[in-house]
């Protein structure tokens, strides 16, 4: 593993920004692309009430006036923070002084069948699933053991009693398959009004997400620009309370939004919560022995090379999810 | 069956269905499919479905483990021990 920095301890200091450098800089960069690059005459972005569309879209606001930005609020049925999402979505959007506009995406949902698909892939596993269930599904800990993680699904029945059992390959894909449909869609709706406007799409990934591949492809993943994938979730956060994201939206525990029973980043994707894989995977990227970082983190070596192993093998399934269109052959075009 | 056969049938297992019938593909029996990314997490899910339908075995969640499955060998010494098990239970 790599070498300890021999430059005093890890600590989360290692992740503090300049907010006010990297706002100006960041609303520069928007200027830029979004005005010059692309000739856009704005930005859509699609809001959730949590911290990276926020940051996005006030980001967004500073740097080219709110006239010229878009806010889509895309709730759908089922998930279970979508009431939150909302409220929250509006609240934001209230605080930059804009309109969003709603687009429920249920029935696109319902036309593609999502939630069918969805619920015969669990009935794969749990047969007695059906109308009136809600279900999310969950990965063990990475931390306490060297288990492979397997995914497994939970499913609460009307009466309130839980099933888990883990998922077989047919039915994961078949779930993970159907449920991105709603990222998707998001993204479609996203698109429509770009299109309408003459407007550019703003992702809001940041670095942990982009770098480990906690996006949809096709979904979430696509944005013709990205403000804050350079950024730690921690420094995310910093920006938020720095640029006055209001204080709710702050306070509010990352979720995936996307199942109908509550569901934690942790629970479906990362190892450990947001701020604690931001030092992994800073201290991973500059080859800092895991020791020093479990120190940090009141972890031991051990435990945290599990994380990095983590690490290594969501990177290697994001080369897939990051990869442009890739060619047969070379694209005949005018010689420079 | 020999523990030979069991590995010779999860190797041929791994290429045919997670490295997509790629005779030439150059790993070993000992390689570890975590720390070479030869398998990803949805094939270890693959392989685990293939030995409980093959070979008529129930494979724990703490026996999910790099030591029973990370590798072509590893997999063929825990099936026949689970094998061993099966029978010295009944």
């Amino acid at each position: 593993m790599g070498e300890s920095t021999g430059e005093g301890k890890i600590s989360f200091d290692v992740l503090k920004i300049d907010c006010e450098q990297a706002a100006a800089q960041i609303e520069q960069s928007i200027k830029t692309i979004v005005l010059k690059r692309f000739r856009k005459r704005g930005v859509v972005v699609g809001i959730s009430g949590g911290i990276d569309s926020s940051v996005v879209a006030t980001l967004c606001v500073r740097a080219l006036g709110a006239k010229r930005v878009h806010l889509l609020l895309m709730p759908e049925g089922e998930s279970a923070s979508t009431d939150e999402s909302t409220d929250l979505g509006r609240l934001l959007a209230r605080s930059l002084e804009i309109e969003p506009q709603l687009e429920d995406i249920t029935p696109v949902l319902d036309g593609t069948e999502c939630y069918a698909r969805r619920d015969a892939a669990i009935r794969e596993v749990i047969p007695e699933y059906g109308p009136g269930w809600r279900s999310k599904i969950v990965l063990p800990s990475v931390v306490d053991s060297d288990r492979f993680r397997i995914f497994s699904v939970i499913a609460q029945s009307p009466d309130g009693e839980q099933i888990k059992a883990r998922l077989k390959p047919d039915a994961y894909l078949g779930i993970v398959a159907a449920t991105n449909f709603k990222q998707r869609t998001r993204k479609m709706m996203e698109y429509y009004h770009a299109d309408r406007l003459n407007y550019a799409v703003a992702g809001t990934p940041n670095l942990l997400e982009y770098d480990q591949g906690f996006f949809v492809k096709g979904g979430d993943g696509l944005a013709d620009f990205k403000p804050i994938a350079h950024l730690y979730k921690s420094q995310v956060y910093q920006l938020a309370e720095a640029i006055g994201v209001p204080a709710e939206i702050c306070g509010r525990p990352p979720t995936t939004d996307t199942y109908s029973l509550p569901q934690s980043q942790e629970e479906f994707y990362f190892s450990l919560p947001y701020d604690r894989m931001d030092l992994c995977l800073w201290a991973k990227n500059r080859g800092v022995d895991p020791a020093d970082v479990g120190e940090a983190l009141g972890l031991t070596g051990k435990q945290v090379e599990r994380v990095y192993r983590d690490i290594d093998s969501k990177r290697r399934m994001a080369s897939y999810l990051h990869s442009q269109p890739l060619f047969s052959g070379p694209l005949d075009k005018e010689s420079d | 069956m020999s523990t030979n056969q069991i590995q010779k049938d999860v190797r041929e297992y791994v290429i045919e269905n997670l490295l997509m019938g790629d005779e030439e593909a150059d790993f070993s029996d000992k390689q570890s499919f975590l720390d070479t990314g030869l398998v990803d997490s949805t094939g270890i899910l693959e392989i685990i479905n293939f030995l409980e339908d093959e070979y008529e075995i129930e494979i724990e969640d703490d026996e999910m483990v790099p030591e029973n499955l990370d590798s072509v060998e590893n997999i063929a010494a825990f099936v026949e021990r689970k094998k061993n098990n099966n029978l010295g239970g009944q």
